[in-house]
């Protein structure tokens, strides 16, 4: 058998070829068979998923229409709300919290037929580029244990990327997604800020968060971005009116399109150079299709990493001063008066990571610095936005890599931040901007692991995106199937 | 507006720290001071950039004057939230004392 | 004497002075005091949420993920919030402008995210002015939008925070839409303090915004005390006075605060610009100051917020659909009865809205003048018995008023029938008649003034050289000849005048 693709599941579903229990039955099992390997999920919802699936089945049987993710086994980060089970942030603080709410985006999945398979595993409230920042241990790359999904929603990519469910939902803040899917070899997209509600994901960056899907193709993506995107009126920050619809030209080819390959990208510090290698390739493959390809700079994206450094820390300070033992989650005991509590528990709570984030965005934040760092950090945001908005007039969409290598080993990168987070590079500009990024695998690194190519597009310009998108898979070298189910899984 | 200075002294470090509500051990100390001051360091690039007159961006989105009307919704029920509390009281949260840290 | 025997003395004097009046003291020392006061908002629901926004309700049931602050969750802010904000703001003269909410952020029990959304620099209000009943402006710097916190009850300990073991937070309150006037330091008394404090919370009343109960916390105001020589135009350090639960604690808290910095002062010494808390049992502020330095809030723009961008169709609408606020209604009685605006009965009988009353008087037409006569009435009699207005109609007061001002009535009759039909309605010509109050015809009093004087010749020549105790003696006969319906002041004043 080979991985089924989403749109076939809900297919199969909806016209009865297969039933939604029969379907996660064959995910459960490979969970069982390979997540002790893997460990993407903190929490797998055997009972809840195969309840989920029954429901469909019987929809499907009583001739009412199950939804456009029918019977679709979907793995959620672990920072997403879901009522009545356990929401970590893969965390100390938050371990063994259960929401009494879920995310806008969970009950969008339910209503739409998808079957929940689990919470994945991410970088400690999604600070990372590796998933070893995890509270619970790290999750392993299916195509090489030894090595890295990447990160922060390295859970979830790893769970499509081993067939453990045919779709995931990650969170996007400086490349979260994109990344760990170009380290996975899967499809991983962040859409136009405003586009899907935040309401129920736990906040890291305020204003660079964006929920976004994970799956083994871009017509998968799109299927399920289309299910998530829209309007919410618990979210202030979510657009107001209906969204563009991803899959909308996903046949209509690159003929006349004008792609822009950003030298500041191909340029960035760290990037190997099997990486910019395939991001030639991907060019030429969109020339050869009939696109008009050519390079272009947006010189402010140089000052991407810095800008984005002192902002999501700024902002992340604030979002996590909340976990103070008073209300929910860890509680240090003996604590002798309320300053005492929250010292020790958030101390007991946090891993590294996170203390250094909260410290390094109470800083930017504090009287003094406010202007120096906050504050200017803000206005390269606006040069940023300037700089893409000059390329657009010239291009439709933007190429660059999305990781500066494939999958190091775990371990490789933990000594120093900084050099963890170069791995943000190309990532971070498209959430400063607000813009829209997919990841998209594109053959492999020396070493063979996967190597991923970004497509970037302007505010609200996912049709475009996934447009192109759909022609760079198509001309991409054939995807390995992770070593790890290999051996059940034919091309 | 003061130019950024190039590193972070530990006595800063501490501040942040108790600001923040994190207690460090003397290691955590001295290895995060080195550790911020390496991340503030690369940021100084952005010094360089000219923004004299560039209005900040707080948000990507052109939105404003976004609302909900006036009407009462549903809440939630309050076992189930304070099942999730570390020490309860009197159908409240119960914490320890707060000694005179009222802002 | 020693010098222990002095300082003991010097003690002594120091706590009698404080028990004592304040004005003594205060030669030489002009104190400066800015009021910030919030207030709560009469929505149905609370600021970022559709929580109910109801007193009294069992503690933890109006509730929800974002008052809480749950991980996750959003605010988005409620439009009848804006739109209450927007009539303080212009009640209050203020610029209403485009605004935005910042983040707050402190450590506290009661804060569910251990930072509040408020506004920074760019409020919903600013520079605007409230005038007092005296005349006087006092210039409010801004009025802007926040969220109330959470109530922190303290166990153990007689409740204070002190000496409390451990405390209970109920969150039923957080995220209550709150505004807050900031005014400038331009008050410059204890008395002007609570002055200022009563036509606030009456203007927030007539817009509909709050109902400006202090003693329910409705209303909370917080008290910048700072004391400098008379004359100078430096400000002196300033302590912020916390814990003041009615006009009259705002009152003494003050006097005793600026008592303490002058004394603190005069002894060589500085003022610490901190907190205090003022004990209402005790009569004292205390220091609150804690082993923090001095808080850093760290304010950046909410970003789970958009700006709040007021269109100016809408500004208008506001601004045009505000009543009357009381310093108009004090002037309109001032304009109808010639009675300063800042007399007290002119403040009384609008803060008692019963300055209808006297546009009912005037629209009735009659004599000139019983507009005075009623502002008299109201402030006096009717202000005593509130309860009792539902048997007062504006007609039946307009024409008892009416008879007062024509001389049919004396004032005290006029009172007589007043409290009667405050007690059981009535129309007052019926009332008057059935106590046998009748008017005296025009010259009547004239008359009967003549025939007691030619009745008591010698007492005549008497009083006409000087005797004035003999007064008493041709009142009483005036009285008693008229059957009580003399005016008597008039008719005193009738003898004097015959009498040259």
């Amino acid at each position: 058998m080979s991985l089924a693709s989403a749109v076939e599941v809900a297919a199969g579903v909806k016209d009865g070829t297969v039933s939604a229990r029969a379907v996660l039955e064959e995910h459960l099992g490979r969970i069982e068979r390979h997540e002790g390997q893997v460990h993407a999920f903190n929490t797998v919802t055997a009972d809840r998923a195969r309840a989920a699936a029954e429901a469909v089945d019987a929809a499907v049987t009583s001739g009412r229409d199950p939804g456009p993710l029918a019977g679709v086994p979907v793995a959620l980060k672990d920072n997403l709300c879901t009522r009545g089970v356990p929401t970590t942030c893969s965390s100390r603080i938050l371990e063994g919290w259960i929401p009494p709410y879920d995310a806008t985006v969970v009950s969008r999945l339910q209503a739409a037929g998808a079957v929940i398979v689990g919470k994945t595993n991410l970088d400690e409230f999604a600070m990372g580029s590796s998933t070893e920042n995890s509270a619970f241990g790290p999750t392993r790359n299916p195509h090489d244990l030894d090595r890295v999904p990447g990160g922060s929603s390295g859970g979830s990519a790893a769970a499509v990327a081993a067939g453990f469910a045919a779709l995931g939902l990650g969170s996007d803040t400086g490349g979260s997604i994109r990344q760990p899917a170009a380290l996975c070899g899967v499809v991983g997209a962040k859409p136009t800020y405003g586009l899907v509600s935040r309401y129920g994901l736990v906040a890291f960056a305020s204003s660079l968060d964006q929920i976004g899907p994970f799956a083994r193709s871009v017509a998968d993506a799109a299927l399920l971005l289309d299910v998530i995107a829209g309007p919410d009126p618990a979210d202030s920050t979510s657009f107001r009116e209906p969204p563009p619809r991803a899959s909308e030209r996903l046949g209509a080819g690159v003929e006349g399109l004008r792609v822009g390959i950003v030298t500041e990208l191909t340029d960035a510090e760290g990037i190997s150079a099997d990486v910019v290698e395939r991001t030639r390739e991907a060019a030429d493959a969109l020339s050869a299709a009939g696109a008009k390809v050519d390079e272009v700079s947006v010189p402010a994206a140089v000052y991407g990493l810095s800008a984005y450094y002192l902002i999501a820390p700024a902002e992340a300070s604030s979002n996590l001063a909340r976990y103070d033992g008073v209300r929910y989650g860890l509680r240090a005991s003996g604590s002798k008066d309320i300053t005492d509590m929250y010292l020790r528990t958030r101390s007991a709570g946090f891993g590294a990571e996170v203390k250094r984030r909260i410290m390094l965005g109470t800083y930017a934040l504090s009287a003094g610095y406010y202007d120096a760092y906050y504050g200017k950090a803000q206005q390269v945001r606006t040069l940023i936005i300037r700089d893409f908005e000059t390329a657009y007039r010239d291009f439709d969409v933007l190429l660059g890599p999305t990781a500066p290598g494939t999958a190091f080993p775990l371990g490789a990168k933990t000594q120093d931040p900084l050099t963890m987070y170069l791995n943000d590079v190309c990532t971070i500009p498209s959430n400063l901007a607000g813009h829209p990024a997919i990841s998209v695998p594109f053959g492999t690194g020396a070493d063979g692991l996967p190597a991923g190519v970004q497509i970037l597009a302007p505010a609200l310009g996912e049709v475009v995106m996934f447009q192109v998108a759909a022609v760079l898979e198509a001309a991409a070298p054939d995807l390995p199937v992770p070593q790890l189910i290999r051996s059940e899984v034919a091309r | 507006m003061s130019p950024m200075p190039t590193r972070i002294s530990s006595d800063e470090v501490a501040h942040v720290a108790r600001l923040a509500r994190l207690s460090l051990t003397q290691e955590e100390l001295d290895r995060f001071t080195a550790q911020l001051g390496a991340v503030l360091e690369h940021a100084r690039d952005v010094e360089a950039l000219d923004t004299a007159g560039v209005p900040p961006t707080a948000h990507p989105l052109p939105l404003e004057n976004v609302f909900r009307e006036d009407e009462a919704g549903p809440c939630l029920d309050r076992a189930e939230v304070l099942a999730q509390a570390p020490a309860v009281e009197d159908e409240r949260f119960r914490v320890p004392r707060i000694l005179g840290v009222t802002p | 004497m020693t010098a222990a025997d002095a300082s003991g003395r010097r003690a002594e004097n120091a706590s009698g002075r404080r028990a004592g009046n304040a004005s003594g003291r205060r030669a030489g020392w002009e104190v400066v005091v800015g009021l910030e006061v919030h207030a709560e908002l009469r929505t149905r629901t609370k600021l970022f949420c559709a929580c109910p926004n109801s007193f009294g309700d069992e503690p933890n049931t109006n509730v929800c993920p974002v008052c809480l602050g749950l991980p996750g969750s959003l605010p988005v802010i409620n439009r009848a919030a804006v739109e209450f904000a927007m009539r303080i703001g212009t009640a209050l003269n203020c610029r209403v402008q485009p605004s935005l909410f910042h983040r707050k952020n402190y450590f506290y029990p009661d804060m569910p995210k251990d930072y509040q959304i408020s506004q920074y620099d760019i409020p919903i209000n600013a520079d605007g002015w409230l005038e007092l009943p005296s005349g006087r402006r006092i210039g409010i710097e801004r009025a802007h939008m926040e969220e109330d916190t959470g109530k922190t009850t303290h166990m153990g300990g007689g409740g204070r925070i002190h000496d409390a073991a451990h405390s209970l937070v109920d969150y039923n309150r957080a995220g209550v839409p709150l505004v807050e006037i900031v005014s400038a330091p331009d008050i410059r008394s204890a008395d002007e303090a609570r002055a200022y404090v009563d036509e606030l919370r009456a203007i927030l009343v007539a817009t509909g915004a709050s109902d400006g109960k202090m003693e329910e916390g409705s209303l909370r105001v917080d008290a910048n005390v700072s004391v400098r020589h008379a004359g100078s135009s430096e400000y002196g350090t300033r302590c912020e006075v916390k814990n003041m639960n009615s006009l009259r604690s705002l009152g003494r808290a003050i006097e005793y605060e600026a008592q303490r910095q002058i004394e603190v002062l005069t002894e060589g010494g500085s003022i610490v610009q901190e907190t205090r808390h003022w004990d209402e049992g005790a009569g004292r502020t205390g220091s609150m100051r804690s082993k923090e330095e001095a808080y850093d809030y760290r304010y950046f723009p909410e970003p789970d917020l958009v700006p709040v961008n007021p269109s100016q169709a809408w500004i208008s609408e506001v601004s045009s659909s505000l009543p009357v606020l009381p310093a108009a209604r004090r002037d309109a009685v001032a304009a109808a009865s010639g009675i300063p605006a800042g007399d007290d009965s002119v403040v009384t009988v609008v803060r008692l809205d019963l300055d209808r009353y006297v546009e009912a008087v005037r629209s009735a037409g009659g004599p000139d003048g019983a507009e005075t006569v009623a502002v008299r009435r109201l402030a006096n009699e009717v202000a005593s018995q509130l309860e009792s207005l539902e048997h007062l109609s504006e007609e039946s007061f307009a024409s008892l008023v009416a008879m007062e001002t024509e001389g049919s009535l004396t004032p005290a009759q006029s009172r007589t029938v007043l409290k009667e039909l405050l007690e059981s309605g009535g129309d007052p010509r019926a009332v008057a008649s059935r106590l046998g109050f009748e008017a005296l015809a025009a010259g009547a009093l004239s008359e009967i003034v003549d025939q007691v004087v030619a009745e008591y010749p010698d007492e005549w020549a008497r009083f006409a050289g000087g005797e004035d105790k003999l007064m008493g003696f041709f009142a009483g006969h005036i009285r008693s000849r008229s059957g009580g319906n003399a005016d008597m002041k008039e008719a005193s004043a009738l003898l004097r005048s015959r009498r040259g």
